[in-house]
């Protein structure tokens, strides 16, 4: 048998963690080789969105790439709304001081300009220390030794490699978190999946009245999407929107809620009349799951010498309306980095991981993550019975005078950090109380809206593919409609009576009776990731350079 | 890592041919190639020679040099190789060497190739070119060098240490039956246009990116690594190279995009004595250059 090559470090994924910890190990002359699944970073990722920069984090992405933000960014965003949606009628608070609160600079990005910038970045740093960036590969696999013990990884397109360290940045339909056990694919309450579409706009300073250099987050929330717990986003870009929408996916499981439809109820609103017109362009529709750290992240994400870092280790926190994954991805990836060449001096890398763990800790980090807060709201808040009394009283002449009476001051409560942090996982927060301010302090939108979204047929004819003929890369292992009908909704490229899409619903006879069955077609996945939770498959990322391919991300 | 402790050098054949693509290439109203109003691009199949030589230089080491024989014009087409790749260009050019045929071709490549110091391990050239269509000066030069030579190669692997190519081929140029061959070093490989370039570990990538930048690079400067050759410097005998050394006569040239080539043949039955007489006495005033 051939031997391994062996590298110090194997990053896998070169998406913001994966850039963020091949930085620093680059700057401190680690032999690093990063394995990126995408003919190009960025191909194959979606994100809202906004990065932030924090103060109170030890690493932010510019710190690691000074010309980020001249180089990879769309625009900075300098106000930041909410808009609380009841019919037509919609109350919005300004959420500057949340938008604000610890945040040192917040960019627009697109992940397709942000990613391939990083990589080019990563590549010449990484071939200095005898390693380098490779584009097209798909990690698929942990090589262990005669022990069981993680010393590397296995990839489809070349032999195994071997590594004292594997620093898994694969994002959030990671395969190594799932190999190693540290991470599954179960409850759907972990999760968010986020769907969204980058809109043609070339007068995007006249529309949205903003001055060069400037931008501007809107978000939606109330009853526009049908009790579905979430909302939606619009942020500007240089001459695009991204406008999307991030709903828990075991809320979306429940109300069988079609996630494409959920945001054309987003795109067909009124309040967006007043930005978009009958010229709307769509230019890419794209979707991703997102976890939720408060539920999802493992605080202890590591084996042996492979460390998650970011989506791989569920480091996506939502902090009540705004969504911070990039920055806590590269914060994570440099710690990552950070403590393996602290134990390699040390002379002790086998425990990297234990000492990375500390850093989250120490750092602050796993606190933004898990916020202790929030175990305590969990209980309390978190109980049907207390979610319908909350409800119940808000809904009650009583709450809605105590609304009315507030008025536009409740926004200030919108605008307490530590509110946010543990909002509870309800329909409380997401649709009854932005409902309800709506209806007593909302004023009725004026502005018509003419848009007409395209057809689920249309995104998915517009969006480029490579698939790789004959070789499906998920397979569905269980076709009862009980085990995966859930996925013919969820899956934001299928739908109840489309036949083009990758879920289907069929009708078969069994023994003189009708039955339902699931069939699937992976030619139009945009591997998001959902059906890995919500159907029975035996899920894996297509093969280096095969499948969807992202523009704009 | 590989060992690149004993290099391999690798000589790439290839030549400019008129770009046949739709809409570049030009017809007078007889039909005739106008070869002045036609761009002369690398011939197409010259490419995967040029993919397999790269292929040998990632993963085994060595050097990589790019010859052509043709018109200073040419030039132009070893650009084109260093865009590929090619640590070094050589030019073959003089009035002499023009017009040649396959033969005279091969008669001259060798002569170059044998002039190489160090002298190359592997030669490839490109399987038939896109104008001529005779697949021979491959072949040919391999029987001047003396060398044997692989055709079809599907993929190949050189063994540094034991000085031997692995191929595996096709075998009568159907894709449905695979050979593979070992042969020794020095050897003439000829790859086939389903050849595909393997790179099976992350240093070979990694080599691959780091070569295919750096002579992108390079490729603006290319004049810088070509040389010229002309008849004397290779010591050749105007009398058997180019159009004078060429046993071959061009009857007429027919648009190939039009119309399919029907060029008159006739067969000659090997066992029928009188026929092969006849040919001979066909080709004999022409076999001394006359
Ligand atoms: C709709 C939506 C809106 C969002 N909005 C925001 C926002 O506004 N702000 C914010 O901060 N975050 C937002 N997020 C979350 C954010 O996108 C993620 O948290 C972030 O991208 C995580 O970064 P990462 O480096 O961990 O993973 P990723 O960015 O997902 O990168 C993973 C990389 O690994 C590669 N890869 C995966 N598997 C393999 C494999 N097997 N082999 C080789 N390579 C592999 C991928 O191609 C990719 O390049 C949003 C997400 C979505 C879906
Ligand atoms: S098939 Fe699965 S992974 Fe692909 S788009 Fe649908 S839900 Fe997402």
């Amino acid at each position: 048998m051939r031997e391994y090559e062996h590298y110090e470090a194997i990053v896998v994924g070169a998406g913001p963690g994966g850039a963020a910890a091949a930085a620093v190990l680059a700057e401190n002359d680690i032999e690093t080789i990063v394995l990126e699944r995408g003919m190009e970073a960025g191909s194959k990722n979606v994100s809202g969105g906004l990065i932030y920069a924090e103060e109170s984090s030890p690493y932010t992405i510019d710190n690691l790439f000074p010309e980020f933000r001249n180089e990879a960014t769309e625009r900075p965003i300098t106000e930041y709304k909410l808009h609380n949606i009841s019919g037509e009628k919609v109350a919005s608070f300004d959420l500057k001081g949340l938008h604000e609160y610890d945040t040192k600079w917040c960019d627009s990005v697109l992940r397709r300009k942000m990613d391939s910038w990083l990589s080019k970045e990563v590549q010449s740093r990484t071939q200095e220390t005898g390693g380098g960036l490779i584009n097209g590969i798909h990690v698929n696999g942990l090589l262990r030794d005669e022990n069981g013990k993680i010393k590397g990884v296995t990839c489809d397109e070349i032999d195994p490699i071997t590594a004292d360290v594997v620093i898994a940045a694969d994002g959030v339909t990671s395969e190594l978190a799932r190999a190693s056990g540290l991470m599954d694919w179960e409850r759907p309450e972990e999760w968010f999946q986020g769907v969204k579409v980058v809109v043609d706009l070339k007068e995007v300073d006249n529309i949205f009245d903003l001055e060069p250099e400037t931008g501007i987050a809107h978000l939606f929330s109330g009853d526009l999407f049908e009790g579905v717990r979430g909302g939606g986003f619009l942020y500007t870009n240089q001459e695009s929107l991204s406008i999307g929408t991030v709903f828990h996916l075991d809320s979306i499981m429940e109300e069988e809620a079609e996630s494409h439809e959920l945001l054309n109820k987003l795109l067909t609103h009124p309040l967006l009349g007043q930005w978009l017109d009958k010229d709307y362009c769509e230019l890419e529709y794209s979707a991703k799951l997102v976890p939720d750290s408060k539920k999802a992240a493992n605080p202890n994400p590591h084996l042996d010498r492979l460390l998650l870092v970011g989506d791989a280790a569920g480091q996506m926190q939502a902090q009540g309306p705004i969504i911070k994954g990039m920055n806590h991805a590269v914060t994570a990836g440099a710690l990552a980095a950070e403590a393996f060449v602290e134990m390699k001096e040390r002379g002790d890398s086998e425990k990297a991981g234990e000492r990375y763990e500390l850093k989250l800790r120490q750092t602050g980090l796993m606190g933004k993550l898990r916020p202790p807060m929030y175990s305590v709201v969990k209980v309390v808040a978190e109980n049907k019975v207390a979610t319908a009394i909350v409800d119940g009283v808000l809904t009650s002449p009583v709450g809605r005078a105590a609304i009315r009476t507030m008025g536009k001051r409740i926004g200030k409560l919108y605008n307490v950090p530590i509110l946010s942090m543990a909002i509870p996982d309800t329909s409380t927060p997401y649709v009854t109380l932005p409902t309800i301010i709506g209806q007593e302090v909302g004023e009725i939108i004026k502005s018509k809206n003419l848009v007409d979204p395209p057809e689920l047929a249309d995104r998915i004819s517009k969006l480029a593919y490579d698939t790789d003929i004959g070789k499906p890369h998920i397979e569905l292992i269980d076709n009862s409609y009980a085990a995966s009908g859930g996925a013919v909704t969820a899956c934001p490229v299928s739908a109840v009576g489309f036949g083009g899409g990758c879920y289907r619903m069929e009708e078969i006879e069994v023994d003189g009776k009708i039955e339902l069955r699931v069939s699937l077609d992976t030619q139009p996945c945009i591997e998001c990731g959902t059906c890995a939770v919500v159907a029975k498959t035996e899920w894996s990322n297509p093969r280096g350079n095969k499948g969807v391919e992202f523009k704009h991300g | 890592m590989d060992n690149n402790s004993s290099d391999i050098d690798i000589v790439v054949l290839t030549k400019g041919v008129p770009d046949f693509r739709e809409g570049k290439v030009s017809f007078d109203e007889h039909g005739h190639l106008e070869r002045g109003k036609t761009p002369t691009v690398m011939n197409p199949n010259d490419r995967f020679a040029m993919k397999a030589a790269l292929q040998t230089k990632v993963r085994s080491g060595g050097k990589i040099t790019v010859m052509s024989m043709g018109p200073p014009g040419y030039k132009e087409i070893l650009q084109e190789a260093m865009n590929i790749y090619a640590d070094e260009l050589y030019l073959l050019s003089d009035r002499e060497m023009a017009a040649a045929d396959t033969w005279a071709t091969a008669i001259t490549i060798c002569s170059a190739v044998e002039k190489l110091d160090p002298t190359p391990d592997i030669v490839f050239a490109g399987f038939k070119t896109a104008d001529g269509e005779t697949g021979h000066t491959g072949p040919q030069t391999s029987w001047a060098l003396e060398w044997p030579i692989i055709t079809h190669v599907v993929s190949l692997d050189v063994d540094v240490d034991e000085r031997k190519i692995r191929a595996r081929r096709l075998v009568q140029g159907d894709i449905k039956e695979i050979e593979t061959v070992e042969v020794d070093l020095p050897c003439f490989v000829i790859p086939d246009p389903e050849f595909e370039a393997e790179y099976p570990r992350a240093s070979h990538r990694l080599r691959l990116q780091n070569l295919t930048e750096e002579t992108q690079v390079r490729s603006d400067a290319y004049e810088e690594t070509l040389t010229m050759w002309d008849h004397k410097e290779l010591n050749l005998d105007p009398d058997f190279i180019g159009l004078d050394g060429s046993p071959t006569i061009v009857g007429r040239v027919d648009p190939i995009p039009k119309a399919p080539s029907d060029r008159e043949a006739t067969i000659i039955d090997l066992e029928n004595k009188s026929g092969l007489e006849e040919m001979l006495g066909i080709m004999a005033p022409f076999a001394g250059g006359k």
